[in-house]
Order: C-alpha cells, then sequence, then structure tokens
C-alpha cells in the first residue's frame, strides 16, 4: 500500500478548509525510460471526500494532475472534532483512505 | 505520532465504512470517464461529461494561477464560482496531451471553490469549467507561461 495521505482540516466559523497531501507517482504514460521504452501511466483516478461519514466531494483526475497531488476545498457546516476521510483509487485498483479530525 | 498499524486498522474501519454507506470505490471506478480525458478540446470533453451546450465565458468562474510558472511538473491551479447550482468543476490545459485535468463533482455541502497542483507540458491557457444544474456551460480562461516542461522525460 502507498504512503499515507497528509490530512489537515481547520475550522474557522462554520467552515472546516481541508488540505490533502498524497503520496503517488503519477506517471502520464508519456514519458520514456533511459531503455526507451515507454513507462506505462500510473496516476489517481478517482478522488472522494467523505465529512463525518457523508460523501461531499468525488473528483476524476486525469494524468495531468501533479505528483504528489495536493488537493485543497472548503466544506461547508463543519465543526472542531468532525471526521474528515479522503479515499483515493489509482488505474491499477490500487486505494488508501486516511481519515482525519477537524481542528 | 500515529502507527502504521493504528493507520491501516483506522483505513479498514473506513472503508468498511464506505461499504457500509452503499459507496464502493471499485464500482465507482468503471464511472471515470474515459472520453472525456481522451478529448482533444474542451467542447468535446463538456459534451462527454453529458454538457449539452456550448460553453460560454463567464465573469463568474474564476481561476487562480501563477502568470509564470517556473517548474511546468507543479503549476498550482485554482478553480472556484460565486455562482450557485453548480454541479461539476472542470480544470482544463489547453495544450497537454490529455487536456482534461481534473473533474470535481461538488456537492452542496462543500464549496465550489477548489485548488489542486496540474503538470503543464508547455505555456497554455488553462480553463476553470463549471457545469451548473441547469445545463448552462460557464468558463473562465487564464494563460500560464511555463519556463520548464513537466513532461518531458
Amino acid at each position: 500500500m502507498a504512503d499515507p495521505m497528509r490530512i489537515r482540516a481547520q475550522a474557522a466559523g462554520d467552515k472546516v478548509t481541508v488540505r490533502v497531501l498524497m503520496s503517488h507517482e503519477m506517471e502520464t504514460g508519456q514519458r520514456k525510460d533511459s531503455a526507451g521504452k515507454v513507462i506505462p501511466a500510473w496516476f489517481i483516478q478517482e478522488v472522494t471526500a467523505t465529512h463525518n461519514g457523508k460523501p461531499v466531494l468525488t473528483a476524476e483526475w486525469g494524468p495531468s494532475v501533479a505528483k504528489n497531488p495536493f488537493l485543497q476545498f472548503v466544506i461547508k457546516g463543519g465543526k472542531a472534532g468532525d471526521k474528515v476521510a479522503i479515499t483515493w483509487v489509482d488505474n491499477k485498483g490500487d486505494k488508501r483512505t486516511d481519515e482525519a479530525t477537524v481542528s | 505520532m500515529h502507527t502504521r498499524r493504528e493507520m491501516l486498522a483506522r483505513s479498514a474501519k473506513v472503508a468498511g465504512l464506505l461499504a457500509a454507506a452503499g459507496f464502493l470505490p471499485m464500482s465507482a471506478l468503471a464511472a471515470w470517464p474515459q472520453a472525456a480525458f481522451d478529448a482533444k478540446n474542451m467542447a468535446d470533453a463538456v459534451k462527454a461529461l453529458g454538457g449539452t451546450s456550448a460553453p460560454a465565458e463567464s465573469k463568474d468562474v474564476t481561476i487562480t494561477g501563477p502568470d509564470i510558472a517556473e517548474n511546468g511538473a507543479v503549476v498550482p491551479v485554482g478553480v472556484a464560482t460565486t455562482l450557485p447550482g453548480v454541479k461539476r468543476l472542470l480544470l482544463l490545459v489547453e495544450k497537454n496531451p490529455s487536456v482534461l485535468a481534473a473533474v470535481f463533482d461538488v456537492t452542496d455541502s462543500v464549496e465550489a471553490n477548489l485548488n489542486t497542483r496540474v503538470k503543464m507540458g508547455q505555456s497554455s491557457n488553462v480553463f476553470a469549467v463549471a457545469m451548473m444544474n441547469d445545463g448552462k456551460v460557464l468558463y473562465a480562461s487564464k494563460e500560464i507561461k511555463v519556463t520548464l516542461g513537466g513532461c518531458g522525460g
């Protein structure tokens, strides 16, 4: 399994700003290795975010999202102590879920 | 500091919760819009995602990013709109091999304001597209100059 995500969720008023840093190669399938062979594409295809178990955001990504992707979004109506969970699935079917508590 | 064991146990728990909520990531993966990511221009990408009207430029959609990106491998960009009733936000880079970079399906619980980082092969226009619930498709564009491409090897 891939390395854990770094999730920071901070409450300000009734809004929660969530910043996620995922650890992933995000190979485009366009690059070639030193032997001239194309490195196969390997990237995160889907990211889902849940707030206290309720899905709030889904993202579909292509290979042009940068390596070790960063995502920032704002949840309305959140407060400190809430749980925010992020799940990603890559094109090899690998997936990872991490959870953070809003501070 | 969490131990790895703790993290794994937690992950399993969250995955279980997701499954219980009828939300299995694998089933959603089949819905990855291949056609949209194969599209060569904005109109095709929007069409592949079920947009019916032609994209129109709008001041209510904003795209943020640097004017000049030193490193094309990591270009921070943000898409946002102030309009209510947004269904999807799209992020496109005009001159990348795959024009569509990211699709965000937003719900009412999330503000239509997202930031991420993309790769850019060369200087190009980037577009933020908002697909509204009423079928309207609005966009904003910004030119970002890249001094070092992000797609070379």
